[in-house]
This record gives structure tokens, C-alpha cells and sequence, in this order.
């Protein structure tokens, strides 16, 4: 045993600044999270599994489907590719307030808790961090898959749409889901609501068949669907030279263009947080 | 100035009162014991000093801060060990130190130091490296106390930190906290184990229902309870008759406070006196009357004849009957964040 003294440091009493606490503290968070992944890697392993498994057999399921069943006259795994790729994003970033809520089940969170934190956010703020790399790196992985399959890539100011919507979608999920993780009382009951919300969304958007597949029911809840709106950018930005002003969903309720489903995603983004900043501060001060 | 300040502290969980009216002041570099049996409110008391819960009344001033109106301020001076110790079974225990050391904001080096100088003082060299899912409760406590003191905080506060340990990590804890306060660290340590509390505090409180039911150092708790406990025998069988009267022949006597006839225990005398010379004063009067002495024990009052002269039940009788009522599991989910 060392015999230096133990004496109460004032030094470590000292203020750093705003901005050089807030990323120390945020960037252990996310440290930790991504540590665990690599050690426990199995999510992430499913988490691209699962889509280029729908991928490749909802593709050869289609592959001879009537030429010029879909509209523009495009291959079913080429149709399917941007709902595939939105799906991947979705689901994973449903998965974002697990880790949160098993904190605040183990009593991780206290710890957390007593720590001078320069903002609570900054626990909200890793997982978003966290989760936004996932699901990116997972979806880029299926969109590698869906080139080689011959489902096409897109071009430079494409992917940059790819990703812009993507990042829209994964921010509004992942509030949803923190926001989730607060206000249920426990992970058995957010993993049903996960469990639940998973399908019905996949199914009830154009990521499997477009509008005009749909009875008209149908047809109103796809066009309500925050996946559709995620999915038709995407689609339009493999289907070739970019045009936001195009009309990309020709909803029962109007016509939808490229900035119009961006906007909803802008929106949706804004007003999930909003939504669960008042729950975060009540649980979280 | 004191280090801790309470004043009136009251919260109840719905309808069950946790604290009712608590006040206490613990001076700075002391180690302060606060015992009391199971249900008494201590978690609840040291929750609320660590800021993770709010009183429905009262005051709590720490350092001179006041805790409820700037808890960052509270957060960076104290310390605090849960009686539930949470760790991330994935991260190893040096991660983890990390992690506490980056959410106190301590520069990098200066962090990694602490680490390692931690790690020596508490022998945890060796496991350290290997993930925290691996280890017992006392590599967890260990684990625990070392995160809880990354930041040197001037005041540390642990929560039944020893219940339940090996040996070896309970004198690995022990060591390293009387170090703690020779050095100028405040700590409140709680407890329903007399003995820990009166091995290392240097003043108590002893808590019940929530309120302070005695305060002092544990000698002078002891001490204002008055007396020394004496069992005399006279002979190895007395009568009623005999011990009767040497009871009334003691009894008068300068120092001897009370005088009981132990029936139970064949005729042998309980005594309460004033301190050593008074057994002098009794060992001569007998002698004089030429009545034998077969067997005298002296002994000094306990914290549990304090806890019993102040609630009329012993530590023991308190924890057999709360023993099994709480729904512990009930508890955390209500405490839930
Ligand atoms: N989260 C909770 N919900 C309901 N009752 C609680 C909760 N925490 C503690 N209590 C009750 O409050 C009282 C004090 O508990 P606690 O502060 O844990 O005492 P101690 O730590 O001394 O055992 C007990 O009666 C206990 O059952
Ligand atoms: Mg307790």
C-alpha cells in the first residue's frame, strides 16, 4: 500500500469550461455503449443479418414478376432495395432506449446521477450519437449488399440524400424510443412496444409494394406512415437523376414532393423531441 | 462550519414515512456513523445528501452549499458508495473508473493517476483488467468505493459499505477509510452493525422511524447512559434471603446507582455504578460484613443498551421485525428513474 496522502484535492474543484465537459462526459457515454457493442457484437450482427436475409429472398421471390409490374418499370429487389435500407435504419434505432432502460432498471442511471454532469442531455446525446453510427454503418452494409446483387448504387448528391434522410429518420425514431424508454416501467414493456411497432410499420408503408398495390385503407395509412415518407427519397435517389421538386407519393390526401417528405421527416424530428423533453427533464433532474 | 447540515428532513413514499424531522450536523474531516436497524431511513437520508433524491421538506447544506438549490456544486464535493452497488458487467473495473473519472471531469492524466494510485491502495491489481460481471461482492464494493473516491471529494459518503464482505475486503475498506480521514476526507458512513460503528467512528448518530434518537461519540453515548455494569455472585448458590441482603448492604453505597436481584440467574446481583473505584468501595464492604466474592464482571454499557434505554427494544429485536416486510424489489422500482 502506497502511503502518499489521500487528501481531498482542490484542484480537481476546478471549472473547465462548458464545451470541454460536455464532450468528456459525452464522449465517455458513448464510449461505454460502443464498448459493450464490440464486446457483445451479436445486435449489431443480426441487426445486418436479418435485412440482406429479406434482401435476398423477398428479391428472388419477385424475380419473375411480370416486367413493368412496378411503376417506372424497375426490378422488384431494385424497388425493394430503399424500403429495405429505411427498415434496417428504423429498426435499429428503435432499439435506442434499451440500453437507457436497462440503466435505469440496474440503477447504472444513479451513477450517472451523481456525477456533475454539465448536462443531463449529454446521456441522451451519447445515445443518439451511438445509435445514428449503427444504424448508418448498418444500412450502408445493406446498400453495399443491394450493389452487388445488381439493385444499383446512388450516384454522389444521392447518397448524400440516402444519408440526409436516413439521419432524419433515425433521429425521430431514436427520440421516440429514449422517450419511451422514461415513461414505461420496464424493458419487458418497451421491448412488446418495439416488438409490436416493428411489422405493421414495415408492412403499412411502400417499402414492400407501392401505393397502387394498396386497397385504399391501405393506401391512407402507408401515406400517413413516417417510413414512406423516408423510403420515397431514398427510392427516388436510386431511380437516377435527382429532382426534390418531383412528386414522389401521390398520397390519397395529395401529392407529396421530395422536399414535401423531407419536411415531414424535418418536422417529425422536431416535434418526437420536443415531445420527450419535458419526460427527460422530469427523470432526468 | 459544519460539513454536513440537516435540518428537519422529511419524506415519506406514499404513505410510508421514511424520514420524519431528521436533523444532523457532522463536522468536517470526521468519521460520523450513522446506525440504526434496517428501515430506519438511512438509505433515504444518504440518497437525498448524494442528490438523487429530493426531501419533501427540510434543508440539507453541504460544504456551505445548498444542496437542493445547486446539486452540481454538492456533486462534485462528495462521494458517494450506494448500498446497491450498479456496475456494467461488459466494461472491465478499469473502464468503469474511466468512465466516473470522465463524468467528473477530470483532466486525462490527472485521471489515469488516480486510477492507478487507487488500484495499489485497494489491492486491486489483479482483477482490475478482467469485466466487472466476473467479480465477488467485495471486488464490486472495492470497485465501487475506488470509483466513488476518483475525484478526491471532501466529503464521502457509503451506505452500509461492508455488509455482506469477505474478510479481506472488509479490512482492505476499513484500512483505506480511517487513511481517509487521518487525511482530511469527511465521511458519514451508515450502518446497522454496532460494532463497525463503534470501530471506526469517531461520533454517531443512532437513527429510528426516521429521526435522531441519540448523538454523540460513541464513548459518550455510552458514558451518558450512566454506569458501569457489574454481575456479582457471593457464593456459587445464594439464597433469596442472602442476596437480599447484600443488596440492601450495597445499595446505600457512594457510586452505586441500582441494585437488582437476578432470580433467573440464581440470586447472583446486577449492579449499574459510577466507574472503576466504586468496586473498590464494594469489594471492602463485603470484606468487612466477611461475605465471600465468587465471581464479579464489570463491563461498560453498549451502543445496544443506548439504541434499548432510547426505544425499548434491542438493534437485534428491530431487525427481526422488519425482517421479511419490505419488498425490496417493490422498493427499487418505485425508486426507479
Ligand atoms: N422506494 C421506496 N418505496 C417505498 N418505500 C420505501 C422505499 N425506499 C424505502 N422505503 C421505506 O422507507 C423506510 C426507510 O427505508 P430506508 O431509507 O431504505 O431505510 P434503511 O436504509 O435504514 O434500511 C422503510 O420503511 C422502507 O420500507
Ligand atoms: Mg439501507
Amino acid at each position: 500500500m502506497t502511503s502518499s496522502p489521500l487528501k481531498a484535492a482542490p484542484s480537481l474543484d476546478t471549472d473547465r469550461g462548458a464545451l470541454s465537459e460536455l464532450s468528456q462526459e459525452t464522449f465517455a457515454l458513448t464510449r461505454r455503449l460502443f464498448l459493450q457493442l464490440a464486446r457483445r457484437p451479436s445486435t449489431l450482427v443480426a441487426g445486418v443479418l436479418q435485412p440482406l436475409i429479406w434482401l435476398t429472398l423477398f428479391g428472388a421471390l419477385f424475380a419473375k414478376a411480370p416486367e413493368g409490374l412496378l411503376p417506372g418499370g424497375i426490378s422488384y429487389g431494385r424497388f425493394l432495395g430503399a424500403g429495405v435500407i429505411v427498415f434496417t435504419a428504423f429498426s435499429g434505432a428503435l432499439n435506442a432506449g434499451l440500453p437507457v432502460m436497462f440503466d435505469r432498471e440496474f440503477g447504472f442511471l444513479n451513477r450517472l446521477l451523481v456525477a456533475p454532469l454539465r448536462s443531463r442531455s449529454s446521456i441522451v446525446l451519447a445515445s443518439v450519437l451511438y445509435i445514428t453510427v449503427i444504424s448508418l454503418l448498418q444500412s450502408l452494409a445493406i446498400m453495399a449488399t443491394a450493389a452487388a446483387l445488381g439493385y444499383g448504387w446512388p450516384g454522389g448528391a444521392g447518397l448524400l440524400l440516402v444519408l440526409v434522410t436516413l439521419l432524419l429518420l433515425v433521429f425521430a425514431v431514436t427520440a421516440l424510443s429514449l422517450g419511451l424508454a422514461f415513461a414505461l416501467p420496464g424493458h419487458i414493456e418497451l421491448i412488446a412496444v418495439i416488438f409490436v411497432a416493428n411489422l405493421p410499420l414495415l408492412f403499412a408503408s411502400t417499402a414492400l409494394a407501392p401505393l397502387a398495390f394498396m386497397p385504399n385503407w391501405m393506401e391512407w395509412l402507408a401515406s400517413l406512415n413516417p417510413l414512406t415518407f423516408a423510403i420515397e427519397p431514398i427510392r427516388a435517389a436510386y431511380r437516377g437523376p435527382l429532382d426534390l421538386s418531383e412528386v414522389l407519393l401521390e398520397a390519397p390526401y395529395g401529392d407529396i414532393t421530395g422536399f414535401g417528405c423531407l419536411a415531414v421527416l424535418v418536422v417529425l424530428t422536431a416535434g418526437l423531441f420536443l415531445l420527450i423533453r419535458p419526460l427527460l427533464n422530469r427523470k432526468l433532474t | 462550519m459544519a460539513l454536513i447540515e440537516l435540518r428537519q428532513l422529511n419524506k415519506a413514499y406514499g404513505d410510508v414515512s421514511a424520514l420524519a424531522g431528521l436533523d444532523l450536523d457532522v463536522p468536517e474531516a470526521c468519521f460520523y456513523g450513522l446506525l440504526g436497524p434496517n428501515g430506519a431511513g438511512k438509505t433515504t437520508a444518504l440518497r437525498i445528501l448524494a442528490t438523487l433524491l429530493a426531501p419533501d421538506s427540510g434543508q440539507v447544506q453541504i460544504d456551505g452549499v445548498d444542496a437542493l438549490k445547486d446539486p452540481r456544486s454538492v456533486r462534485r464535493r462528495l462521494g458517494y458508495v450506494a448500498q446497491e452497488v450498479a456496475i456494467d458487467k461488459i466494461l472491465t473495473g478499469r473502464e468503469l473508473l474511466q468512465l466516473q473519472g470522465d463524468l467528473f471531469h477530470l483532466p486525462r492524466r490527472l485521471r489515469d493517476e488516480q486510477i492507478d494510485d487507487l488500484i495499489d491502495r485497494l489491492a486491486m491489481n489483479e482483477w482490475v483488467d478482467r469485466r466487472c460481471g466476473t467479480y465477488s461482492g467485495g471486488m464490486r464494493r472495492r470497485l465501487d468505493l475506488a470509483a466513488g473516491l476518483l475525484h478526491r471529494p471532501k466529503l464521502l459518503v457509503l451506505d452500509e459499505p461492508t455488509v455482506g464482505l469477505d474478510i479481506e475486503s472488509r479490512a482492505a475498506i476499513w484500512e483505506l477509510l480511517r487513511e481517509l480521514v487521518r487525511d482530511g476526507t469527511g465521511i458519514l458512513l451508515s450502518s446497522h452493525y454496532l460494532e463497525e460503528v463503534e470501530a471506526l467512528a469517531d461520533r454517531m448518530a443512532i437513527i429510528d422511524a426516521g429521526r435522531v434518537i441519540a448523538e454523540g461519540t460513541p464513548e459518550g453515548l455510552k458514558q451518558r447512559l450512566g454506569g458501569d455494569r457489574v454481575t456479582l455472585r457471593i457464593r456459587e448458590f445464594s439464597d433469596a434471603a442472602e442476596a437480599e441482603r447484600v443488596s440492601a448492604l450495597l445499595q446505600p453505597l457512594e457510586g452505586v446507582q441500582q441494585v437488582v436481584v437476578n432470580r433467573a440467574q440464581g440470586f447472583s446481583l446486577n449492579l449499574v455504578i459510577d466507574g472503576d473505584p466504586v468496586v473498590e468501595t464494594m469489594r471492602r464492604c463485603l470484606d468487612a460484613e466477611g461475605l465471600p466474592v465468587f465471581a464479579l464482571a464489570q463491563s461498560r454499557p453498549s451502543l445496544d443498551d443506548v439504541y434499548l434505554q432510547a426505544t425499548g427494544r434491542t438493534l437485534m429485536d428491530a431487525e427481526l421485525a422488519v425482517a421479511g416486510q419490505r419488498d425490496v424489489k417493490q422498493e427499487r422500482r418505485q425508486s426507479m428513474r
